[in-house]
C-alpha cells in the first residue's frame, strides 16, 4: 500500500492507514475519503522561481507530477554535476505523482537541489526518488519542503549506497495538511558514508512527518542523523527512524538524534527512534528529547531588550540552525538558513 | 528626584514572601552598594526589577526616573535603560555572541525610534569595547557565555553593558567567580561607565568589589528589607563583625 499505488489503481484502500505501524501517525486513508481526479498538465511557464535560483541553471523540473525533461538524472563516472529538482505543485483539488531515477557512477558527485513548490490549494502529491550510487560516489541531496497547508504530500527516496560511497542529506519541512518525507536507505558499509539530517517548522494545523529507515547490511558502515523540529499552534512532527544492523554488519557506526522542541500547547510531536542491531562490536547510539523554549534563556534575552517573540524567534532559529550548519554546500546552506528565518513568523 | 525609587516593595516567589517592605532610592550620578546574607533577597530584588516571571510584587512601586518599571515588559524596561549583570549568566547554544549583542542593541535603539547600528559602526565598536575589558574577540563568535567560564561570563556582561550602554546598571554578584586581575578589569569596565546621568546599584557579599567600585552609600539587605545604611564605612564594618546584628535586627 502506498499513495503511489492508490493513485494509479484509484483505489483508496491502497492509501496508508493507521492501523499500520509505520503510517500510525501519518494517516492518509483517514484525510481522504476519496480520491481527486488527475491534475491537469498545468503551466510550464508559470512556475515561477524556486528557493536554490541562482545556484544551478541545470534544473529538472516535475510539474503536476510530469516531468519537463528527463527522468533520470545521471552522473557520469568521476564527473560533477549541481541541479536542481524541482517539484511544482501548479494546481487545487487535483492528484498527480511522478518519479525519477537518480544514477550517481562510481567516484561521481552530484549535489541535488532539491524543492517541493505548493502552487495551489488541497492538492495530493507523490513523489519517488530512486537514487543508485556507484562505489567511492558522492551525494549531498538538500530538500527544501513548502507545501500547501491543505495538501497532502508523500516523497519517498530510495538510496543504494554503495562501497566508499557517501550520501549526506538535508531535509527542511513547512508541513502540510498531511505529509510525509521518507528515506530509505539500503547501506552496504565498505567505508560508506550516510548523513540522514531533518528539521521541521510547522504551524497552524500542518502536520510533517520524516521518516528513515537505514538497514546496514555489511562491516564498517557509518550513518549519522541528526533532525530538530519545532512545532507551534495545533502542528504535528512525527519522527520515525529506524536503523537495523544486520548479522555480520560489525564494526557499524550509527548515530542517531531527534530534538523538538514544543512552541503551544496544542502541539504535539510523536518520535519512534529505532535500534535494531544483530551484528557485534557496533558503535550505536540514539537521543530523542522533546521540550519547550528554555524560560529562563528567553528572560536572559528579553532582559537585554529583546521583544519576546523575537527572543522566542532567535532560540527556535539557532535550535534548528544546528541541522543547517551541517549542510556543506554554501549556496545551499545559505538557502536554507534563509527559508528557516522565512518560517519563524508561522511559529510566533 | 531619584533615578531609581523602590517604595515599600514586597516581592513573593512562590508561597514565600521574599521582599518583605523594601524602599530604595538611588539618585542619578550615584553608585549604591547593596550587601547582604545569602538568602536575604538580593537577586529576588534585581530580577523583580528587571522583569523575571515568577517574582509576584504583591505590594509596593518601583519607578525608573519616574515611570512605572513595574508595569513595562522586560524588554521595554531593557529599553527603557536599565540593565541587569546576572549572577549566574545564561548559557544561548546556537547565537553568537556579537549576533546576541547586535540583536538587542538593535531591538532597543528600535523601541527608543532610533535606527539600527551600521554593521561596521557595530564592529568598530565591539572591537574597542572588547579590548579594553581584554576579552578576545574570537570569543564574541562563538555561542554566548556557552562553556566559558565564571569569569569569562562576568566578563561578558561587562561587556553587554558596554556595548548597551544603559542609565541604570545593577550588578548583582558580578565580582563572584573573578580573579583580582578580572576584578580590577570589570571594575575599570564598569567605573567607566559612571557619569552624572547614570546610576548603579552594586550587589555584593563581599566588600573586595567596593574597594574598585567606590559607592555613595551602602544599604544592608536581610530578610527581605534594607535595614542599614550608610556610608562606604559601613561596608567595612559588616566585613570586620559579620552581618548577624542585621539579621538579627531583621527577624
Ligand atoms: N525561584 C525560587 N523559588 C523559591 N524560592 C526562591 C526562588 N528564588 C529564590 N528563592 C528563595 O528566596 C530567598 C532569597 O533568595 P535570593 O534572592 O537568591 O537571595 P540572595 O541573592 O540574597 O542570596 C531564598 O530563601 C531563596 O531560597
Ligand atoms: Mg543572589
Amino acid at each position: 500500500m502506498s499513495l503511489a499505488s492508490a493513485l494509479a489503481t484509484g483505489d483508496v484502500a491502497e492509501l496508508p492507514n493507521r492501523r499500520q505501524e509505520d503510517w500510525r501517525w501519518t494517516d492518509l486513508r483517514g484525510a481522504l475519503r476519496a480520491l481527486p481526479p488527475a491534475s491537469p498538465a498545468g503551466e510550464a511557464a508559470a512556475i515561477g522561481s524556486g528557493p536554490f535560483d541562482g545556484l544551478t541553471s541545470d534544473q529538472i523540473v516535475f510539474l503536476n507530477g510530469r516531468a519537463q525533461s528527463e527522468t533520470v538524472i545521471a552522473v557520469a563516472e568521476a564527473a560533477a554535476r549541481t541541479a536542481a529538482l524541482r517539484w511544482v505543485s501548479q494546481t487545487s483539488n487535483t492528484a498527480h505523482g511522478g518519479k525519477v531515477r537518480i544514477v550517481v557512477a562510481a567516484g561521481a558527485r552530484l549535489v541535488l537541489l532539491e524543492s517541493y513548490e505548493g502552487r495551489g490549494e488541497a492538492y495530493v502529491a507523490d513523489a519517488v526518488l530512486e537514487f543508485e550510487l556507484g562505489e567511492g560516489a558522492s551525494v549531498e541531496r538538500v530538500v527544501l519542503a513548502e507545501d500547501a497547508a491543505d495538501a497532502i504530500s508523500v516523497s519517498t527516496a530510495t538510496v543504494a549506497l554503495a562501497p566508499h560511497a557517501r550520501f549526506a542529506q538535508t531535509v527542511l519541512t513547512s508541513g502540510a495538511k498531511r505529509q510525509r518525507l521518507e528515506t530509505q536507505v539500503s547501506h552496504p558499509g565498505g567505508g560508506g558514508e550516510l548523513r540522514l539530517d531533518g528539521g521541521y517548522l510547522i504551524g497552524g494545523a500542518r502536520h510533517a512527518d520524516l521518516t528513515t529507515v537505514v538497514a546496514h547490511q555489511g562491516l564498517d558502515g557509518r550513518t549519522e542523523q541528526l533532525t530538530k523540529g519545532a512545532v507551534a499552534g495545533a502542528a504535528r512532527g512525527v519522527f520515525q527512524g529506524r536503523i537495523v544492523v544486520a548479522e555480520g554488519a560489525d564494526h557499524t557506526d550509527a548515530r542517531m538524534g531527534h530534538h523538538a522542541l514544543i512552541l503551544s500547547d496544542r502541539a504535539e510531536v510523536d518520535a519512534k527512534p529505532e535500534l535494531e542491531i544483530y551484528a557485534d562490536d557496533v558503535a550505536c547510539a540514539h537521543g530523542n528529547t522533546v521540550g519547550a523554549l528554555d524560560e529562563d534563556a528567553l528572560f536572559y534575552i528579553r532582559s537585554r531588550g529583546v521583544p519576546e517573540h523575537e527572543a522566542r524567534a532567535l532560540l527556535t532559529q539557532a535550535f534548528v540552525g544546528e541541522v543547517v550548519d551541517r549542510i556543506e554546500h554554501e549556496g545551499a546552506r545559505d538557502a536554507a538558513r534563509a527559508w528557516v528565518a522565512s518560517h519563524l513568523e508561522a511559529l510566533a | 528626584m531619584s533615578m531609581l525609587s523602590v517604595n515599600n516593595l514586597h516581592v513573593r516567589v512562590g508561597e514565600a514572601e521574599i521582599i518583605r517592605g523594601l524602599s530604595l532610592a538611588v539618585p542619578a550620578g550615584e553608585v549604591h552598594a547593596i550587601m547582604g546574607p545569602n538568602g536575604a533577597g538580593k537577586s529576588t530584588l534585581s530580577y523583580t526589577l528587571a522583569g523575571r516571571g515568577g517574582y509576584e510584587v504583591t505590594g509596593g512601586s518601583a519607578t525608573l526616573n519616574g515611570e512605572d518599571l513595574l508595569a513595562l515588559e522586560p524588554n521595554e524596561r531593557a529599553a527603557k535603560g536599565l540593565f541587569l549583570s546576572f549572577q549566574y549568566p545564561l548559557e544561548i547554544p546556537g547565537v553568537p555572541g556579537l549576533t546576541f549583542i547586535r540583536t538587542a542593541l538593535n531591538a532597543q535603539r528600535k523601541a527608543r525610534g532610533e535606527a539600527e547600528i551600521s554593521a561596521p559602526e557595530f564592529l568598530k565598536l565591539a572591537r574597542a569595547e572588547a579590548a579594553k575589558l581584554k576579552i578576545d574577540f574570537d570569543m564574541l563568535k562563538r555561542p554566548l557565555n556557552v562553556g566559558f567560564s565564571g569569569g569569562e561570563k562576568k566578563r561578558m556582561e561587562i561587556f553587554q553593558m558596554a556595548m548597551l550602554s544603559p542609565h541604570f546598571l545593577i550588578l548583582d554578584e558580578t565580582d563572584s567567580g573573578l580573579d583580582i586581575d578580572a576584578l580590577k578589569i570589570v571594575a575599570e569596565g564598569v567605573n567607566a561607565l559612571r557619569g552624572p546621568d547614570r546610576a548603579m546599584l552594586v550587589i555584593t557579599h563581599y566588600q573586595r568589589l567596593l574597594d574598585y567600585i567606590r559607592p555613595d552609600m551602602v544599604h544592608v539587605l536581610a530578610g527581605g528589607r534594607i535595614v542599614a545604611s550608610g556610608g562606604p564605612e559601613l561596608a567595612l564594618e559588616l566585613e570586620a563583625e559579620g552581618y548577624d546584628r542585621f539579621v538579627k535586627a531583621a527577624a
